[in-house]
């Protein structure tokens, strides 16, 4: 069970949060532009990395911001919070 | 028998303070400092219970956790009784009952002992191969397994004791308090760390605490005296917290442990009284220090298992700290240099030995040396063969070893004994350390897993014996440097320390001991617990098992309660060997958490009953209590169900209630649906995003139904928003998805729209909502509120009002959910119970009616409005449920827009929302009901199902909602419900059952 460094609060531990999937996955600004498979990429298709991966996080029993994580999901490090619209502080 | 082989003069028991206890029926005596075990070898009680396949007589191996065959059953209080307890670790108290577990009738005489005679037809995988055929038997089975094979019962009723929770935050905590834990925690507290020492005995000190030999000195003392005085010394010290009588469970990342302490356990049942029995602390430490030490490795030979037959370092302990002989005529068996010190420790308290076997060649160590002296005979180069003796050993055979160790030769010697040590090594306990992620490499010299320092968590480190060192020199040398190191000191008070010890040079091992019979006939157990042999693990291999880890199944080595704390090891090195393989390759099977058994009430604590989990109650709660209402669980909502008046059954309370509403008028308690304040000037721009319809139109004071879906074009909740003015909404969810609706509208808020100017709050607790609906609802509410305009021209239909009740300012919708005329009233919470009371009495003389969620359900129902996630389940979109009428399509966006024609959702089979009569207009549907259209089909297809089903007293038949393959264009169709034991004919209709053109609305 790790600890999240907050953006908003600081450090806090995991069952104040919940987790939002892969990060950086911006909603298409003209949808009705997009064929069936592109929005389909959009939609369903999310990476399962073993390794560093980039998540989106929320501080749903705190401040209810959302943020991002850089974490090896091998072994639960977190090398990175950020807030959401900032870039990654590590490269991607 | 009266404590025959208890010797005087020991200082951790209390022999000042005799306890009686029964096992089994039969009372006995100990003293205050006793374990249950202790007690009953005092007594000279090896047996204990039988073992779970074979049923063969097992006895007191160990003297700590890794016990696999001391487990009993402690009391048979129906709530209190404790199974699965491990002799070797409850202390012993006044009057406490324990019982063999795994045995029927009686320890002694043992109905399953049979299975010992057929062990020939009991071999690895036997219940997988037999029980698995043929199915229709599998009761019969479950029932012989379930009786044959007892691992303790259950308490039946609930348990009274009180268990607790703690979180605990420190700089430093060390776990294990032998002497390398004593002095790291020492180290770090003196060192301004705050420190937290936890260890699971009673007594601090580990096996040195008791290590009382001339061989093993420290500044010229014996180690236990040091150790004491070092003890004494820290309690001492202020930032040092310490726990005794408390295991570490589990260890996972971020160093967050769970550690249980026992609180009352081993006190009387008279002094427990009220006391807290266990506590769970929950710890995040800084930094983690591992000294829980190894225990002995039993060895592996033909009728290894038999009463009497226990690990050299438990007859030590028994002795050296309890004060109590496991035998008159002992026999130690070994491959290191461990069972000399227990040899010495016996002498020392006048046991006669009658031999010590060693399969090494010879040892010419300090402490082999000072055994010579007693002229205690040695059998060098030798092993056991065979032992003897049902109910406890009797004899030993030993015979000389072949060259490579593979075979035996010369003469077998037979020797009289009454109990027999045995000690095949040391296993470092890296439970622990596995589970907090660190991996483990091999050390060939004496077949040890140990931390792999380089691939060790970086705020933990490993030391003493579970570190691999067995050595005193080592243990104190390493960790006195390792801890420095870890916690950044410079000097230390253990820097310059004398220390003496006999060191061990000599190694020989041989995992599976030879016979002078073949395998095939010998029992070389390797877990006690779960009776698998050497055997077994070699049938598994020539089976084709390979992994360790299906070889751990299909045998069931290492799976009991002991998690094979003893076996594991032993199972690795035969299954190595015998196919060639490396064991460092091998690896170990997955050690998980948790190390020792905890009990639910740990994990629980205090959220028992009403704590279990939260419970919401509405403001107006107590009234719907008063009049006796019927509680649904609605999430952690309590929502009024339906009120049965004079022993009414559910059904005909519905009825009446849904009657009552459309005759003349009923009053719901609606505090629960979800709602959130919207603010903002761009709050209409957002509303336009997040739902399917328009919304920069609505005028203020106007109130609009609104369907949001999920990006992937699916319905995910409804409810009506309200302009309250210019940039100012609030929008209702539905009860169980308030909390998610919410997270949801942050998300794009926050992550896709952080442009817009707009701020959510939740006030589904600040507000409560009474619904007044039906024909007589407006004269209700103009009691309620005289001063109110309620004609059609200033309060229509989908409209709001504030206003004033009794000096009390309130908001008033006038919306409906039934189809009928009817108004909300939103209210301040503490209010709101005055409220409702004051509508009540308003409607006195209009038979105003409380109706609870059942009759709102059916109610809907007959006007065929969806409630999501019962009409819907996450793959119905906005045209699957006849709801075309709410996209709007000239929007540029919203969520969900483009899915809603992805080529999956534009199909026309898909499944659709239609309405369903019976033929038969008294018979009610089951919802959840399968639709079918031909009887006779194998497989049948299945074309949909009822989601909503209710007999409607308005209209004087059953109604329902269902969802049928192109059901859209089936109106008119016939298809069959089948149930149990008759087919339903039913015919789709219009989802509209009841007022189709609205006219009640403004009635
Ligand atoms: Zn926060």
């Amino acid at each position: 069970m790790f600890i999240i460094n907050c953006p908003y609060c600081g450090e806090r531990d995991q069952t104040e949060f919940s987790s939002g999937g892969e990060a950086h996955i911006a909603r298409p600004k003209q949808p009705t532009e997009l064929s069936d498979d592109e929005w389909a990429e959009f939609l369903f298709m999310r990476k399962n990395i073993k390794g560093i991966q980039f998540e989106r996080w929320n501080h749903s029993h705190g401040c209810r911001k959302w943020f991002n994580v850089v974490r090896d999901t091998s072994n639960d490090k977190i090398h990175a919070v950020y807030k959401m619209g900032e870039k990654p502080p590590v490269n991607k | 028998m009266s404590q025959e082989l208890r010797i005087n003069n020991n200082k951790f028991i209390d022999q000042t303070t005799r306890l009686s206890f029964k096992f089994n029926g039969e009372k006995l005596y100990g003293y205050k400092g006793d374990t249950l075990a202790s007690a009953l070898l005092a007594n000279n009680i090896h047996l204990v219970g039988r073992s779970f396949k074979y049923h063969r007589p097992r006895g007191i191996m160990t003297c700590g956790s890794e016990e696999p065959n001391a487990i009993v059953q402690i009391g048979n209080d129906p709530s209190l009784t404790d199974p699965n307890v491990r002799a070797t670790e409850i202390e012993l108290y006044e009057g406490l009952e324990a019982f063999s577990q795994n045995c029927w009738p009686n320890v002694k005489f043992d109905i399953g002992g049979i299975n010992n005679l057929l062990s020939p037809l009991l071999p690895a995988g036997f219940y997988y191969k037999t029980f698995m055929w043929p199915a229709s038997f599998w009761e019969k089975y479950e029932f012989f397994i379930r009786h044959s094979a007892g691992l303790g019962k259950s308490p039946t009723k609930p348990d009274r004791d009180i268990y607790d929770h703690k979180y605990y935050h420190c700089d430093v905590l060390v776990v294990g308090g032998g002497i390398s834990g004593i002095m790291a925690a020492k180290l770090s507290a003196e060192n301004n760390n705050e420190t937290l020492l936890i260890d699971d005995k009673n007594i601090l000190g580990g096996t040195t605490i008791y290590q009382n030999n001339d061989c093993f000195q420290i500044d010229g003392i014996h180690t236990n005296y040091w150790l004491e005085n070092e003890i004494k010394k820290i309690k001492n010290i202020k930032n040092l917290t310490i726990k005794t009588r408390t295991s570490l469970a589990a260890y996972h990342g971020y160093n967050y442990l769970l550690a249980k302490e026992n609180l009352s356990d081993h006190l009387s049942p008279d002094e427990r009284k009220n006391k807290i029995r266990q506590r769970l602390w929950k710890i995040r430490a800084k930094k983690v220090i591992i000294a829980t030490g190894s225990i002995e490795r039993p060895l592996i030979f033909n009728n290894n298992d038999r009463p009497g037959i226990m690990l050299s370092s438990a007859i030590k302990k028994f002795i050296d700290f309890y004060g109590v002989k496991t035998g008159k005529e002992i026999s130690l068996f070994t491959n290191n240099d461990s069972v000399y010190e227990t040899a010495i420790s016996l002498k020392k308290s006048g046991v006669n030995i009658i031999s010590i076997i060693d399969i090494r060649d010879k040892s010419s160590s300090k402490i082999v040396k000072e055994v010579e002296k007693h002229n205690i005979k040695i059998y060098w180069n030798h092993t056991i063969v065979n032992t003897e003796g049902y109910r406890r050993i009797s004899f030993i055979e030993i015979m000389k070893l072949s060259d490579d160790g593979s075979g035996v030769i010369g003469k077998k010697i037979k020797l009289k004994t009454d109990c027999l040590g045995i000690s095949g090594g040391w296993t470092p306990m890296v439970h622990l350390f596995t589970q907090s992620g660190g991996k483990l490499k091999f050390r060939s010299n004496d077949n040890v897993f140990l931390p792999d320092k380089n691939k060790t968590p970086s705020d933990q480190i490993s030391i003493g014996s579970c570190n691999g060192d067995f050595d005193i020199k080592d243990i104190i040398l390493n960790s006195n440097k390792d801890v420095k190191t870890f916690l950044g000191i410079e000097n230390s008070p253990f820097d310059n320390l004398k220390v003496e010890s006999s060191r061990e040079e000599m190694k020989r091992n041989i995992w599976l001991l030879p016979s002078d019979k073949p395998i095939g006939k010998t029992k070389p157990f390797l877990d006690f617990q779960n009776d698998s042999t050497a055997k077994d693990v070699k049938l598994a291999l020539r089976e084709g098992f390979k992994s360790i880890e299906h070889v751990k199944r299909y045998t069931t080595t290492g799976m009991g309660t002991d998690q094979g704390k003893l076996s594991n090891m032993h199972a690795l090195g035969i299954i190595a060997e015998t196919t060639g393989t490396n064991m460092g390759e091998l690896g170990t099977t997955t050690f998980r958490p948790p190390y020792t058994p905890l009990t639910f009430g740990a994990i629980v604590g205090r959220n028992v009953g009403e704590f279990f989990d939260h419970t919401r109650k509405t403001a107006m709660h107590n009234w719907h209590v008063q009049n006796k209402a019927k509680f649904e669980n609605v999430g952690q909502w309590k929502r009024a169900w339906y009120y049965p008046k004079n022993g009414e059954t559910m059904f005909e309370a519905v009825q009446r209630e849904s009657k009552a509403a459309r005759e003349s008028v009923g009053i719901l308690d609606a505090s629960t649906l979800g709602k959130i304040d919207i603010q903002g000037t761009d709050a209409s721009e957002f509303l336009n995003r997040v739902y399917t319809n328009a919304w920069s139109k609505l005028a203020v004071g106007k109130c609009r139904y609104g369907l949001m879906l999920n990006e992937d074009g699916m319905v995910y909740d409804d409810g009506v928003t309200t302009r309250l003015s210019e940039n100012h909404y609030i929008m209702t969810t539905t009860t169980g998805g308030a909390a998610n609706v919410l997270t949801k509208l942050e998300d794009y808020l926050q992550t896709e729209w952080p442009e817009l100017d707009v701020y959510l709050t939740t006030v589904t607790d600040h507000f409560s909502t009474i619904s007044i609906c039906g024909p007589n609802s407006k004269k209700i509410l103009s009691k309620v509120i005289p001063d109110l305009d309620l004609s059609d021209e200033n309060f229509p239909h989908m409209s709001f009002k504030n206003s004033i009740i009794n000096g009390i300012k309130c908001r008033v919708m006038r919306i409906s959910f039934t189809g009928e005329h009817s108004y909300e009233i939103n209210i301040q919470s503490n209010y709101a119970k005055h409220v409702w009371e004051l509508c009540m009495d308003a409607g006195k003389n209009y038979n105003i009616t409380p109706y609870g969620t059942e009759t709102m359900h059916l109610l809907r129902a007959e006007k065929g409005f969806i409630i999501t996630g019962q009409d819907t389940d996450g793959t119905m979109t906005p045209s699957d449920l006849q709801m075309d009428w709410i996209i709007g399509k000239k929007k540029f966006d919203f969520i969900g827009k483009r899915s809603l024609y992805r080529s999956d959702t534009i199909r026309d089979d898909r499944k659709q929302l239609v309405g369903l009569l019976t033929d038969d207009p008294k018979e009610i549907l089951e919802e959840g009901a399968q639709i079918v259209e031909k009887l006779n089909q194998k497989p049948v297809e299945m074309l949909g199902h009822v989601t909503s089903s209710y007999f409607s007293p308005n209209l004087n038949k059953s109604i329902a909602l269902a969802v049928i393959k192109s059901g859209k264009k089936l109106k008119g169709k016939k298809f069959f419900v089948p149930m149990e034991n008759k087919n339903i004919n039913v015919t789709v209709t219009d989802t509209v059952f009841f007022d189709k053109e609205n006219k009640r609305l403004n009635a």
